[in-house]
């Protein structure tokens, strides 16, 4: 194997699984202690959705059995799976058990969860907890400082006093653009364990953050927002190199603020619209994103997939392994300071204009 | 027959043979008010449907693909779709998802959900020009 590249592999067995070459692409980076370099895959918002009896929506499963079956393809292996948030649709003890389950498929050791409001609002997270462990976390890996939060938590009124069950709950949170639904956040918990977990770590160690909602504001009314987003930007802004990634948004998105490089998961079940094609309400989409191409509707997999993450010397490259499409390739460009897409970053192509 | 019957009857007959100028013109501002009323209300139909799980079969729904209908394009049908290899229009793609992602069955093209649907679809894209055929 050692004599085979990556892509190489993929080309070769994921004809036996996918009936073609797989979506899969590398760019090799060589540097000084290659010991510091690894690789993790990143998969995310999967919404398994539960029918009836044994019957569960069978598009969100082949996206979810998909993805699992071309990570297993990798090699070398990731050190580690990351995933992003919304294994089940509406948190139910059936959609975790069965979404634990494909994702159980995994050849991989290790996979740290990140919690979704969808995985959430039934029954705030309990049974989750009990199968995957605490909510917020932070672990290390090769010198690099991972920290896990929740951050679809809102406000206690909203989640404790309006609901007459958590399937009311559950339900109106849900519906991305239901307006009887309430703005995320971190919450001052957290953030104080937050800030008491960086207080520990050198200010020149790479930090990685993982939440569901993105931690900066792009568009309330879907919650490509995070209510206190700034409030925890400060307490990363002291850190070198900060990479935040979230899920949530079932599209490419990517940003820097300050020394916070930010990049969003596909999902493994459905595309999302780009909040600037609701014509009715403006929204804050970041302008060094170049938008995913548009969904085909007629290939049910289109616009969707999941990611790889090379960390090297601190910084990331996402790579976009996207089932219908092209892969794309988001890299930190040391020269300009910010995430980049290797290819169209200044050459746009008709797909990737959104109306 | 009473004199009021006969003079209905025959103003009924008059009615249908003659035009008569100035019937259809007027119409008051409670009309108006009627008319944006009863639209207001298929608006508010097809946002229902367009969330209920029971429109399909297997419990999704359209807004989970497309919040506030966001994606749908409405002002560019009639337009050429590749797939079908012919120029479609809105309510065919309506019950291709209907058919596809929600695992259902076709509507027909005047059933009132499909009518209260693309009401509703197209009301979130008010104020967007019109552009037939655009991809």
């Amino acid at each position: 194997m050692s004599a085979m590249n990556r892509r190489d592999f993929l080309r070769r067995t994921g004809g036996l699984i996918a009936g073609s070459a797989l979506p899969l692409s590398l760019i090799e980076l060589a540097f000084a202690d290659e010991q510091q370099n690894f690789t993790f895959a990143y998969i995310s918002d999967s919404h398994i959705q539960h029918i009836k009896g044994k019957d569960f929506v069978r598009n969100w499963d082949r996206g979810l059995i998909r993805t699992v079956g071309e990570a297993n393809l990798m090699d070398p292996r990731p050190d580690f799976v990351m995933y992003g948030g919304d294994l089940a649709q509406l948190g139910t003890k059936a959609e975790l058990d069965h979404g634990l389950e494909l994702m159980s498929a995994l050849r991989h050791d290790k996979v740290h969860y990140v919690m979704g409001e969808h995985d959430y609002y039934l029954d705030l997270g309990e049974y989750w907890e009990r199968q995957l462990g605490p909510q917020w976390y932070s672990f290390d890996h090769k010198g690099v400082h991972f920290v896990v939060l929740n951050s679809v938590l809102t406000y206690d009124e909203w989640t404790h006093n309006r609901w007459s069950s958590g399937e009311e709950r559950m339900a109106v949170m849900a519906g991305l653009d239901n307006p009887s639904g309430s703005p995320f956040m971190v919450g001052e918990k957290q953030r104080d364990w937050l800030r008491d977990d960086l207080s520990m770590i050198a200010k020149t160690t790479p930090v990685v953050v993982f939440s569901h909602s993105p931690l900066q504001k792009i568009f309330k009314n879907w919650n490509f927002w995070t209510e206190d987003a700034e409030q925890v930007q400060v307490l990363l802004k002291p850190f070198d190199k900060v990479t935040v990634f979230y899920g949530h948004v079932h599209q490419i998105q990517y940003n820097q603020i300050g020394n916070i490089s930010f990049h969003s998961a596909m999902a493994t079940a459905w595309a999302w619209p780009y909040p600037e094609t609701y014509a009715q309400v403006d929204s804050l989409l970041p302008k060094l994103t170049v938008e995913m191409n548009r969904a085909d509707p007629f290939f049910e997999r289109d616009a969707t997939g999941w990611q790889f993450v090379d960390v090297w010397s601190g910084n990331a490259t996402l790579h976009y392994s996207l089932t219908e499409n092209q892969p794309r390739t988001v890299a930190f460009n040391p020269k300009t300071g910010r995430p980049e897409d290797t290819v169209y970053q200044n050459d746009r192509i008709p797909p990737q204009q959104h109306f | 027959m009473s004199r009021l019957s006969r003079v209905r009857q025959a103003a009924w007959l008059i009615l249908a043979i003659v035009p008569v100028v100035g019937a259809a013109d007027p119409f008051t501002k409670q009309d108006l008010s009627d008319w944006q009323s009863a639209y207001d209300q298929v608006v508010t139909a097809g946002r229902d449907a367009f969330t209920d799980p029971k429109l399909g079969n297997n419990g999704v729904v359209c807004a989970q693909c497309h919040p506030n209908a966001a994606n749908t394009h409405p002002e560019t049908y009639p337009k050429f779709q590749k797939q079908l290899g012919r120029v479609a229009v809105m309510w065919e793609m309506i019950n291709w998802c209907i058919r596809n992602p929600l695992e259902g069955k076709d509507l027909q093209p005047d059933d009132p959900r499909m009518i209260a649907l693309q009401a509703y679809i197209t009301q979130e894209r008010r104020g967007v020009a019109l552009a037939p055929g655009k991809h």
